[in-house]
């Protein structure tokens, strides 16, 4: 998964995309998937930073990842 | 030292309908490169922009275009010749017709105006579009003119419900069945008389761009708006402008194709599948030209300028993501204010 490239996240977990005007909030959680998305990570690199980084298991989170993920490709913030 | 110019403008119905004049004269009063000293011109004697403090110098009261052509330029005629305005800036679609056809008679008493061609105004009427857009090779929605009640049981052969039901100048009401259409023809055509057009309805995400051609084929100025918050009458009370490349060449390449002259409003349908259809090509500058200027493109000032014969650059950048959001105030004015607009003509 790669998010458009001029969507614009601000530190407070704000998203903008310029080109249909829409803007979205993220939680904490939310912020760190687009940040790492925006560092280009793939999916696998992502559930692995969430899997060693937070008290959850890799399974549950794939599970919210790819829900997440969905949320993200119906707003159209994905490529 | 910076010069001084007088600018006369139309629409200072600034409601919830507005015109864009006052929105015109903020950005005039802003402007850089000038000063300028503004005469209002209205059609009725309750038009907010008349009394609101730091928009207009002197107000003079004109007659409404449907009085008929000669009536309403004799009163630019004495306008004329007490205000000595450099420019007229017509903001309303239904004047000008006359104020094109009397380019040549104003630029001769002084005033200039940087206007469409005839040409380039009739050919983007609503009721031409489609044809419009098989010549210059752009995507607008089927349409139709309807100048009968009786045609309207025969639309169901050639779309599909819901569709558009439009007046030739202003307003537009989605239908859903042919007695809705005969409710909106009935209302529109009491108000702006036929034809009323039928258009096919494109679902998708309703974007605007407000641009300047210098008619030579160039782009001056181009900002695309989407509408965050619509008021019941379709208005935007809000918006955001976008980054949209594609807006962007479609309106250059409108511009080049048509070497359009003055102020436009493109109105556009963004459909979910990236498609981009023109619904309204709007032959002057839109009420919420303001936002262009805030974000970097003062479209009024260089209008002016390109009235006035100056080179103007075309802009080349503007802020992504500035908003406008309208509100309404409550003006306190004078019986006497009124009394001398309503009894003068002017105030």
């Amino acid at each position: 998964m790669k998010l458009k490239k001029n969507i614009a996240v601000s530190e407070s977990g704000f998203l903008f995309d310029p080109n249909t005007g829409d803007s979205f909030s993220v939680n904490e959680t939310g912020k760190k998937i687009i940040e790492l998305l925006k560092e280009e990570k793939t999916d696998d690199e992502i559930i692995k930073w969430f899997a060693e980084n937070y008290e959850i298991d890799k399974l549950t989170f794939e599970n919210n990842f790819y829900d997440f993920a969905a949320v993200l490709q119906n707003y159209h913030l994905t490529e | 030292m910076k010069p001084k110019y007088t600018i006369a403008v139309t629409g200072l119905n600034n409601t919830d309908n507005p015109g864009p004049g006052v929105p015109v004269i903020r950005s005039l009063r802003e402007a850089e490169s000038f000063d300028v000293r503004i005469v209002g011109l209205a059609y009725e004697n309750l038009e907010p922009g008349i009394y609101m403090e730091n928009v207009c110098d002197k107000v003079y009261q004109i007659p409404y275009p449907s009085t008929g052509s000669d009536e309403l330029m004799k009163r630019i005629e004495y306008i004329g010749k007490r205000e000595k305005p450099d420019v007229l800036i017509p903001n309303f679609d239904a004047e000008l017709f006359t104020f094109m056809k009397s380019e040549k008679y104003l630029k001769e008493t002084g005033i200039k105006t940087f206007l469409p061609t005839i040409e380039q105004f009739e050919e983007r009427h609503k009721s031409e579009l489609p044809k419009f857009g098989k010549k210059y090779n752009f995507d607008i929605p089927f349409s139709k003119p309807v100048t009968k009640i009786s045609d309207i049981s025969e639309l169901r052969y050639e779309f599909e419900y819901p569709l558009l039901v439009k007046g030739k100048f202003y307003d537009a009401y989605l239908a859903y069945t042919p007695a809705q259409v005969t409710e909106y023809f009935n209302k529109i055509s009491a108000k702006w008389g036929v034809p009323i057009i039928i258009q096919e309805f494109i679902r998708g995400t309703e974007v605007n761009v407000a641009a300047l051609g210098d008619g030579k084929g160039n782009t001056i100025a181009a900002v695309p708006m989407r509408k965050q918050y619509i008021t019941d009458k379709g208005k935007a009370w809000g918006g955001i402008t976008l980054g949209d490349e594609k807006l962007l060449e479609i309106t250059r390449n409108l511009i080049q194709k048509t070497k359009w002259r003055g102020g436009m409003e493109l109105e556009i349908i963004k459909t979910h599948s990236d498609k981009y259809y023109i619904i309204e090509i709007n032959p002057r500058i839109p009420a919420w030209i303001y936002l262009a200027v805030g974000a970097g493109q003062n479209i009024p000032e260089a209008l002016v300028k390109l009235a006035l014969g100056e080179t103007v650059e075309p802009f080349k950048t503007y802020d992504v993501g500035k908003m406008f959001i309208r509100y309404s105030y409550d003006l306190i004015g004078d019986i006497s204010q009124f009394e001398k607009l309503s009894v003068t003509g002017e105030l």
